[in-house]
């Protein structure tokens, strides 16, 4: 199989300076840093959580906690594809989130499916005074009324392609890329 | 996205199941587990979706665990048992089923006397079949929390040491370990008076141990069978006391040996004849990891059959491609 051909959006420089751009607007929001509660959407953005998390520390002195949240068993088309997809983990951090102004945090927004399940997920776990999405890339193409509070970049996108975020946990490098969708294998 | 191995529609035993499909369902059990420790036990994975308990055998440890697996992913559940049912007027599996169907249910969680009952309710309904104990045949779902609850412990199956001990004769949990362990690359032997062991068990795999003592010099894992005190009228063993004295799990013989031995057993126990008291409750026991381990193993089944129409497939992935 062919590689697919990638357009480069962001290098590792512009991803860093995005997370640092996030977490000053997070901190200037919230007024502060007292009370936030990271939690990452499984899997890329619980590495962005933690790299956003420690922006906020460099700035305010302290590192806020950060879970992960794997939303799979609260997809709204579950019942609809198979074969069934693997459940990562959820880990929400000790102290839990009631009262905490909770940070969602993923790499793509793209339908605002995946945001309202990891709603519904976190309404079963607790009562949050807030929550904010944070996205690295906004790709646009709404399914549901969801905007996300804090962007690190938005880009103009078409169904036909999708958007890759690299991180160097999973992938080996930090970098967003643009790439055609492949066509499904025979 | 990343995929688990599909099932297939039914979960009938583990004889038939690749290595693959048995890692899937360890590896979806593990996040499963997670569940039952939050606030609300509850995802609404099944939600929509209508389970029937169908147990022609007494059983109350495996259908709560059922039970409270179907709910915890939001099933609607009911639970049919033969006594008071239809099926003690005399009807037929088949009859049930159907009518079963008509109510429009999506599965079926089945316990029966007869070995091969799930496979034959399998074949003949549309709605996923998962086997709760077949007779002498297979409890796969048994098997599958008993090897995950070693995996917890030891970190892997292969290579492993479990020696099943006891009614191997009468056990569907001795022949679902069998063939799941031995897929998963573990050792495997049975202990067992020969009047409780089938003939041509060694043709299963596993090596055969006529005293206790060499099978806990052996094994890292005893798993511990329940005498089937309602069937033991034939004469398989002289006496009770006579069985524990030979067979008996106890406190002395697994001290004996130079490291820790883990002991599961599925329950009920028979306390005093195939295992001892401060054996059950004791450090080496894993038998409450088991229970709970039960419900999470349940889901990640459950949740694996339960799968959709594959024709739309396609366009959910693409509609939710995030």
């Amino acid at each position: 199989m062919t590689e697919p051909q990638r357009h480069w959006l962001m290098d590792e420089r512009a991803v860093e300076r995005a997370l640092a751009r996030m977490a000053r607007e997070l901190i200037e929001r919230n007024a502060g840093s007292a009370g936030l509660t990271f939690v990452g959407i499984h899997r890329r953005g619980v590495q962005l959580a933690d790299r956003i998390a420690e922006e906020v520390a460099r700035a305010e002195g302290r590192r806020p906690p950060v879970g992960s949240l794997d939303i799979t068993l609260y997809r709204d088309d579950l019942m609809a594809i198979g074969p069934r997809p693997v459940v990562g983990e959820t880990r929400l951090p000790t102290g839990g989130i009631d009262g905490r102004a909770v940070v969602i945090v993923d790499d793509v927004c793209y339908t605002g499916r995946t945001a309202r399940a990891a709603l519904d997920e976190l309404a079963d776990f607790g009562r949050p005074s807030r929550i904010y999405l944070c996205v690295l890339v906004d790709r646009g193409g709404r399914e549901l009324p969801i905007h996300p509070d804090i962007v690190g970049r938005t880009v103009e996108t078409g169904p036909d392609q999708r958007v890759e975020v690299m991180v160097p946990e999973l992938d080996g490098c930090l970098a967003v890329a643009l790439v055609p969708n492949q066509p499904e294998a025979a | 996205m990343l995929a688990a191995p599909a099932l297939g529609k039914d979960l009938v035993g583990l004889e038939r199941l690749s290595a693959e499909q048995i890692r899937a369902v360890l590896d979806t059990a593990e996040p499963f587990k997670e569940i039952s420790e939050r606030r609300i036990k509850k995802v609404p994975v099944l939600r929509g979706k209508t389970i029937v308990n169908l147990f022609f055998e007494p059983s109350t440890r495996t259908r709560i665990s059922f039970e409270f697996a179907e709910k915890r992913l939001s099933a609607d559940t009911v639970n049919i048992v033969t006594v008071g049912s239809s099926v003690a007027k005399g009807e037929t599996l088949v009859d049930t089923a159907r009518n079963l169907e008509a109510m429009r249910i999506d599965m079926v969680v089945i316990r029966h006397s007869a070995s091969g009952a799930a496979e034959f309710l399998a074949q003949r309904i549309p709605s996923n079949v998962v086997n709760a104990g077949d007779g002498r045949h297979e409890h796969p779902t048994q098997a599958l929390l008993d090897m995950l609850t070693i995996r917890d412990h030891l970190g892997r199956l292969e290579s492993v040491r479990v020696c099943i001990v006891g009614d191997i004769l009468h056990s569907r949990v001795a022949r679902s370990n069998i063939w799941g362990l031995t897929r998963l690359g573990a050792e495997v032997a049975v202990c067992a008076p020969r009047t409780l062991l089938p003939a041509g068990i060694e043709e299963l795999g596993v090596r055969v141990f006529p005293r206790i003592e060499a099978a806990c010099e052996w094994a890292d894992v005893l798993n511990v069978l329940r005498l089937q005190l309602e069937r033991m009228q034939g004469g398989y063993v002289p006496t009770l006391r006579e069985y524990n004295r030979v067979f008996g799990v106890t406190r002395e013989r697994i001290e004996r040996v130079p490291r820790r031995l883990l002991i599961l057993h599925p329950g009920p126990m028979n306390r005093g004849v195939e295992i001892d008291s401060d054996v059950a409750d004791g450090p080496h026991s894993l038998i409450l990891d088991q229970v709970t381990n039960g419900v999470a193993v349940r889901m990640a089944v459950l949740y694996l059959l339960a799968g959709g129409a594959p024709e739309k497939a396609e366009a959910a992935k693409h509609g939710a491609a995030e």
